[in-house]
């Protein structure tokens, strides 16, 4: 097993890992870096809990080799609160009522982010198409989707 | 378990192949990685020794319109295999002379994936209703393959050989990127598919059309349909019925009849009955004609 050096930076802060060449970026952030709020769920692309954005753009980070990240920007979901502040979309997901169990929730949150930075005025059809790589067994979505419209009507 | 010993980010054409042909065990190409990691994760792919990454090669990631090499005012659309559908999506070039693969590439997995995953793995992985593929088949998409021995053109249909089976030498041959034909003056495409549940899934049918019109006639016509064969199926009968006609009902009905006399529909498990296939070819034949003829 060949192992590689990587450099990237994660919420803003530049870590350097060692990873083996079959090392996940979801394992390199929960198991090197203890960023926990990431989750693995079904580990195969399809539920979207392990969202991050990699240089801006939501990835499954599941499917994404840590290797790959060299020299990337990584933010996940302990990244979106900052100076004690939580992210307007984590206010709103609260306010709506848009966590139950909340193991989506972190991948949620993150698909929100980016479509918000993207689009700051989505329509549902755009919001609920933004979504669609997030799989959410506890809410219908509803509360979830109305979360993402409250940020986007506030500004 | 291990999967994979080795992962080598290629820096260009001549560095991945090099990667390719040199392990000292099986290597292939990865892309974006969404379809082979999966694969040898859960135990379909064998295990390999390399894994060679290829979407940081800079001439496979590029979107551009390249002179024809015979003919310099012939132009054609290149598409690195590199390039994620995401970037198709929000190409202008795509855009501009390849709606039916916008349209395609938009409905691929969701956000996530389509960041990751590359036209050249969606056509790569060969399987008969990859949607990118569908609409690169209507549109007419020769496919370059780079070798030690240098590097050649082939019609897209060459690379098929069944279902995830393609005719390139694993540890050999590279697939670099694609030619499109620029879109000429009254000639547009379009892609549908039927999927279900809406979202992430495969398609139960899709299906591409291109056409150029002239006056009230499609004066030519490609269509291109998934799963309907073991490999991706150019409906060429279907075509012939419809060229030189206007696409009125009685047009639509011949071609339908064409159509369903050469695809072979198969009812499977998960999907779709090969019945409630054939009532979606009605469908989409209408509907990917129509857009394309309207747009056209």
């Amino acid at each position: 097993m060949s192992y590689h050096r990587i450099t990237l930076s994660v919420n803003g802060s530049v870590e350097q890992l060692d990873v083996p060449s079959q090392m996940t970026l979801l394992q390199a952030l929960r198991d090197k870096l203890a960023l926990t709020g990431t989750k693995n769920g079904c580990n195969a692309g399809e539920c979207g809990a392990c969202t991050v954005l990699l240089n801006g753009e939501p990835v499954n980070s599941c499917m994404t080799l840590a290797v790959e990240c060299d020299g990337a920007s990584v933010v996940t979901v302990e990244g979106l609160a900052g100076n004690g502040e939580l992210d307007p979309i984590q206010d709103a997901i609260i306010d709506e009522g848009g966590v139950q169990c909340g193991f989506c929730t972190p991948g949620v949150l993150i698909s929100s982010r980016a479509l918000l930075d993207r689009n700051p005025h989505p329509t549902e059809a755009e919001i609920r198409e933004a979504l669609v790589g997030n799989l959410c067994r506890c809410t219908g979505y509803v509360r979830i989707v109305e979360a993402v419209k409250q940020v986007a009507s506030s500004r | 378990m291990t999967h994979w010993q080795n992962y080598h980010l290629a820096r260009s054409i001549p560095d991945a192949l090099q990667a390719l042909t040199t392990a000292p065990g099986p290597a292939r190409i990865v892309g974006g990685g969404t379809d082979l990691l999966l694969d040898l994760q859960q135990g379909r792919h064998p295990p390999v020794h390399t894994l060679v990454d290829v979407t940081a090669v800079p001439e496979m990631t590029v979107i551009e319109i390249r002179a024809d090499r015979r003919d310099a005012s012939a132009g054609r659309l290149y598409i690195g295999a590199g390039v994620t559908h995401s970037q198709i999506v929000a190409s202008p070039f795509v855009a501009a002379h390849a709606q039916a693969l916008i349209e395609a590439c938009g409905l691929v997995g969701g956000p996530q994936v389509r960041n990751t995953a590359t036209l050249g793995g969606n056509v790569a992985h060969a399987l008969p209703a990859a949607d990118g593929a569908i609409a690169l088949l209507a549109l007419n998409a020769t496919v370059e393959i780079a070798s030690p021995e240098g590097t050649r053109r082939a019609p897209l249909i060459d690379l098929y050989r069944g279902p995830g089976r393609s005719s390139l030498e694993p540890q050999r041959e590279l697939l670099t990127g694609f030619y499109l034909p620029l879109r000429g003056g009254r000639q547009a495409s379009a892609f549908r598919r039927v999927m279900r549940p809406q979202g992430v899934a495969l398609p139960i049918l899709n299906m591409a059309c291109w056409l150029e019109r002239i006056g009230d006639v499609i004066s030519d016509v490609r269509i291109a349909i998934g799963p309907a064969s073991p490999l991706p199926v150019r409906a060429k009968s279907a075509e012939s019925t419809l060229r030189g006609k206007s696409p009125d009902s009685e047009t639509l009905a011949a071609a339908l009849a064409a159509l369903l006399s050469e695809v072979h529909l198969r009812t499977s498990p998960h999907r779709a009955t090969a019945e409630y296939r054939r009532h979606l070819c009605s469908v989409l034949l209408e509907d990917t004609l129509q857009s394309a003829w309207e747009r056209a």
